[in-house]
């Protein structure tokens, strides 16, 4: 479904600095994998390529065939909207919306019938375990409850592709580990594919493989 | 298991517009501010349309009751012209009907204001004008008899009379008794009285002498064609137009003054989008990771761009509708308690009744509309052009901030600012003036990152880690200056230039006062009468008084040049043989003209604006229904009269027109002569002493300084909700600035800044980026001064002018915001403190 293929970005600047280099990668549909290295070492950025946010000095991306360094930014904006879920480290729920709101914004993006919304919404929530929770308001909810919703958004639009950016970084262990456990069930359940970038092994090993980064290129764990 | 039941989408609000809708719901006070900003912008502009409008329509509408039906006016000078030309007209084969019209301001013994009278010929103006026809109750003959006053009913309720009654009326020093026969038909709401035309001519010593001809055409007639008849056979300073010129020229009369404060209630709306433009700005950088997710999560850069602007629209939108609503009932108290007059006294004594107009609600809603969304446009774009995945990181908001953007923006307005000082009027309105003003003042702004950077990076290190701090954030964040200043940099200057341009024409006209009034005690027949008048005996005997050691006579008279304009003055006066432009504030070269030569003229400014007269040209004036050749000796500084005056020696003027008259004198005593007990011998001397009106010059000029000073109470008025809605906007971006930092403060108090320490660096952020506003808002303020004075006050009123500029107020007013402003970030500062820290470092947002 995802493929990688040669994929190199480097910062130019005062500090010349090189991120990534010849990265391959290959994830198939329902796959759940983790990417681990250490910090600095192009993570984040490798998530922000994969998305769109960000473009590769060289190499290819291909979801599904098509490859994401020849669209323009409102083609890979169109493809985010109704390919991509994502999850933060800081959850990133906007405070102003209630729950079902903040769940929906994917749906409302994708002009999703209003009542198909409200009955996807509905059940997302329900299956992230905060079904009857639709018009609390973020700030009435624990770290781990705020990455359920996340988690929710992320999925509620069914996209193929799921990113997720140290999802429990901001969380205790027993929160990190219903999240994570969540996580998983509900990537297979829906059949998306899944890139976990993480620091945390026990995150990690969640994952169905590992890959680590390093500034030879990307392999796996020794 | 039973399922659980799905909510209904309106419970879930599940829309597009909850998504701009809600963080507007989440701030309300910010969205309060630019709201009331936007309101009272809308507010002030509206009301000071309506009431101008309202005082147009009645004048229109008076101007339509007096003109009836006719189809051309003839009009002459305010003195009259012959009445043999009345039957000239009349006979002519296109004309169905010619009505004589004599028209006066009559003084009234005891009173400021005059009654405007009409001497008709009630058979003709039966045709033409029928509401002048008084209601003579059956019998015909009241209509024609001597001593018959008709009133409108306005004039009635103003005088305080009824049918029957007795009116005095000031001729000449004589008071001449009139009888109230009873109401006009029609006559609107203006103070009319009208009496038969022959009656009018002999009571007000006017035989043979007419103002008007209205003319109705017969059916079919050209009256392209008869008004280039007509005008063939007028005399000089005679014209014909097509009727309703006289609401035309009344609207001239008082435009620049309207359009001046038209411009400036606008300008409290100006300001109120430099509020808005703050308020978003910050809104949108504190949302600026909100926004970048929605742009991860799929929303296009257009979609955002138009969500942000579509937030300010709906600012705009609601601040206008309740700015009109505002607005309305503003213009409707008003009108109630001071009339239609807002300061120029052209509507004086004007109560009309007010009515919303739907084109004026209209264009004031869509430029509430407009400069909300015109606010929210920089934000929205930099909202838009941001990089979501660099935008999602917590601390990106200070890079909005930290960016520099090119100076060839600013710069490049302010030369286009510049160079729109060059052009004339544009129908007779400044246009040009104003867009430079908004465009040095956009172009300066535009600037501010880069000013501030500048000043702030050549500021010496402070000591204490609070204003070391302070100093950090400022030269790392340049932008912050622009956004948090915008409103109170365009208050302030615009502020500043209006003080400096008050100053200068008051001490100009203090300095001309000076000039114009040499005498030890002037005397005056009446200001606003025509009636009013003193005959040569009676001022032989003036002069002849012991202890007046020299008296000079001036008679004003009007006429017209162009029928488009409004009249010119003419000064008739005794002027020095030797030297006659000797003594007056002439401005720039003068000359004497040649032998042989025609006589002098000294012209006003607004004559060689208006007529384009120019030192030792040769004009032609009509002058008792002749042309008369005068060369232009000097142009003279006249703050008395925007539409154009001319002096001329009074002895000419006598002998080539035989009006001997006069309205006023200026009196030298003898040494040792009291001016009171001039005054009295004079009020003995003469019969109907009693009516004149007398005045030391230190009195002429506290009075003249204090209609000055009421003529810009208004525009202070305006000004000053200017720089309130100004210091709204320092406060509102102070508080979200602040706000939108509670994670670096939480993070401050983590590695041990007291709260002491945060607070004198916010106390010392508010005070050096206020004072580098106020600094430039000075200096912006005055170049706008300048702009003021040479192109906006010089093409509506034709006035020059010398700079003078008021530095202690200014430097009063400037260290009282600064004072206000640091206030406002320590306040700012005490709030956002009061936030826990650990939430603060620990939120996203």
């Amino acid at each position: 479904m995802l493929v990688l293929e040669q994929l190199s970005k480097t910062y130019e600047g005062a500090r010349r600095r090189s991120v990534l280099h010849g990265i391959d990668l290959h994830l198939a549909a329902g796959e759940y994998i983790a990417v681990m290295g250490e910090s600095g070492i192009g993570k984040s950025t490798l998530l922000n390529l994969i998305a769109g946010l960000d473009r590769p000095d060289a190499g290819r991306i291909l979801l599904d065939g098509v490859d994401l360094t020849g669209l323009d930014d409102d083609a890979l904006t169109q493809l985010r909207r109704a390919s991509m879920g994502f999850v933060f480290q800081a959850f990133h729920i906007l405070p102003y919306l209630s729950l079902a709101q903040n769940v929906a914004l994917p749906l409302i993006l994708n002009h999703v019938d209003e009542d198909e919304a409200a009955a996807r919404t509905h059940a997302m929530l329900a299956a992230v375990g905060l079904e009857g929770r639709e018009e609390s308001m973020p700030r009435e909810l624990s770290g781990g409850e705020l990455q359920r919703v996340a988690i929710a958004r992320a999925l509620v639009h069914q996209p193929k592709l799921l990113l997720a950016d140290e999802p429990t970084g901001n969380l205790d262990p027993e929160s990190a580990a219903q999240v994570l456990s969540l996580l998983r069930e509900q990537v297979k359940t829906r059949k998306a594919g899944c890139i976990l970038v993480t620091h945390s092994q026990a995150a990690a090993a969640t994952a169905d493989r590992i890959v680590i980064l390093t500034a030879q290129g990307m392999g796996a764990p020794v | 298991m039973q399922a659980a039941a799905v909510p209904a989408r309106s419970s879930l609000r599940l829309s597009r517009p909850a998504l701009f809708l809600a963080p507007l719901a989440q701030h309300k006070g910010r969205l309060a501010v630019s709201v009331l900003a936007i309101a009272l912008g809308v507010a002030l502009g509206y009301a000071v349309q309506l009431i101008n409008a309202v005082a147009l329509n009645e004048f229109s509408q008076a101007v339509r009751s007096i003109a009836g039906e006719a189809d051309l006016e003839i009009r002459g000078p305010r003195a009259g012209f012959d009445e043999l030309l009345y039957p000239r007209i009349a006979r002519l084969p296109q004309v169905a009907v010619a009505s004589p019209v004599l028209d006066a301001n009559a003084k009234l013994p005891g009173r400021q204001e005059a009654l405007r009278v009409l001497g008709i010929d009630a058979f003709r103006a039966a045709r033409v004008q029928p509401a002048l026809i008084g209601d003579a109750r059956g019998d015909t003959l009241e209509l024609l008899r001597g001593d018959a006053l008709f009133l409108s009913p306005a004039a009635a309720d103003w005088l305080g009379v009824k049918a029957g009654d007795r009116l005095a009326v000031q001729v000449g020093l004589s008071e001449v008794n009139l009888r109230v026969a009873g109401l006009l038909r029609g006559g609107g709401r203006e103070r009319l009285g009208v009496m038969d035309i022959a009656a009018a001519q002999k009571l007000l010593q006017r035989l043979g002498s007419i103002s008007r001809i209205d003319v109705r055409a017969r059916p079919g007639a050209d009256l392209g064609d008869l008004q280039a008849r007509i005008q063939s056979i007028l005399p000089p300073g005679v014209m014909v137009e097509r009727a309703q010129g006289e609401a035309a020229r009344n609207a001239e009369l008082s435009r620049s003054y309207r359009v001046n404060l038209n411009v400036l209630a606008l300008v409290a709306l100006f300001t109120g989008g430099f509020l808005v433009f703050s308020a978003q700005a910050l809104s949108v950088v504190r949302r600026r990771a909100q926004l970048a997710l929605l742009r991860v999560l799929g929303l296009t850069r257009g979609a955002l761009l138009r969500l942000l602007l579509a937030e300010g629209a709906l600012i705009g939108a609601i601040g206008a509708a309740i700015g009109l609503i505002a607005g309305y009932l503003m213009a409707a108290a008003v009108l109630q308690r001071f009339g239609a007059d807002l300061g120029a006294g052209e509507f004086r004594g004007l109560h009309p009744d007010l009515h919303a107009e739907p084109w004026a609600s209209l264009l004031f809603f869509a430029l509430g509309v407009l400069v909300a969304v015109a606010g929210s446009l920089t934000a929205a774009l930099e909202a838009a052009r941001a990089a979501p995945a660099q935008a999602l990181k917590a601390g990106d908001e200070q890079t909005a901030f930290a960016r520099l953007r090119p100076v060839w923006p600013g710069i490049s307005l302010i030369a286009l600012g510049a160079i729109c000082t060059m052009p004339g009027p544009v129908g007779g309105i400044p246009l040009f003036g104003y867009v430079a003003i908004a465009l040095l003042l956009v172009g300066t702004l535009a600037l501010m990152p880069r000013l501030a950077g500048g000043v702030f990076g050549l500021l010496p290190r402070p000591r204490g880690a609070g204003a070391q701090l302070a100093l950090a954030q400022l030269r790392g964040a340049p932008g912050q200056a622009a956004v948090s200043l915008a409103a109170i940099v365009a208050s302030f200057s615009l502020m500043v230039a209006m003080a400096i341009m008050v100053a200068s024409f008051r001490v100009s006209l203090d300095d001309w006062l000076d000039r114009v009034l040499p005498a030890d005690l002037y005397l005056r027949t009446g200001l606003r009468g025509e009636t009013a008048f003193l005959s040569p005996p009676e001022e032989a005997r003036i002069a002849q008084l012991p202890g007046v050691r020299r008296a000079e006579f001036l008679r004003i008279q009007k006429f017209m040049l162009q029928a488009a304009r409004p009249p010119v003055t003419l000064l008739a006066r005794t002027l020095p043989a030797d030297n006659p432009g000797r003594g007056l504030p002439l401005v720039g070269a003068s000359l004497l003209p040649q032998p042989g030569a025609p006589p002098p003229l000294w012209a006003s400014e607004a004559m060689v604006d208006l007529y384009g007269y120019a030192v030792g040209q040769v004009v032609e004036l009509p002058l008792a229904g002749e042309s008369r050749r005068f060369t232009v000796a000097g142009i003279w500084r006249d703050y008395a009269r925007q539409h154009g005056s001319v002096i001329i020696e009074r002895e000419r003027y006598a002998a080539l027109s035989g009006d001997r008259n006069s309205n006023d004198a200026a009196l030298y005593l003898a040494p040792g002569a009291s001016p009171d007990a001039i005054e009295a011998a004079i009020r003995t001397a003469l019969p109907g002493g009693a009516n004149l009106e007398f005045g030391s010059p230190g009195e002429i000029r506290a009075r003249s300084l204090r209609i000055f000073d009421r003529t810009f109470a208004v525009t202070y008025a305006l000004e000053a909700v200017a720089v309130v809605i100004g210091l709204f906007g320092l406060s509102s971006s102070f508080g979200t600035l602040v706000l939108a930092r509670s994670r670096e403060f939480g993070m401050l108090r983590h590695v041990g800044m007291t709260r002491r320490q945060i607070g004198a660096m916010l106390a010392a952020e508010g005070a050096l980026v206020s004072a580098l506003g106020l600094a430039l808002g000075l200096a912006l303020g005055w170049v706008i001064s300048l702009v003021l004075i040479h192109v906006v006050n010089r093409q509506s009123f034709h006035w020059s002018m010398e700079l003078h500029s008021p530095w202690g107020l200014l430097a009063l007013l400037a260290a009282a915001l600064l004072v206000f402003a640091t206030l406002t970030a320590l306040a700012s500062g005490r709030r956002a403190l009061g936030v826990d820290v650990v939430r603060a470092v620990r939120e996203d947002w």
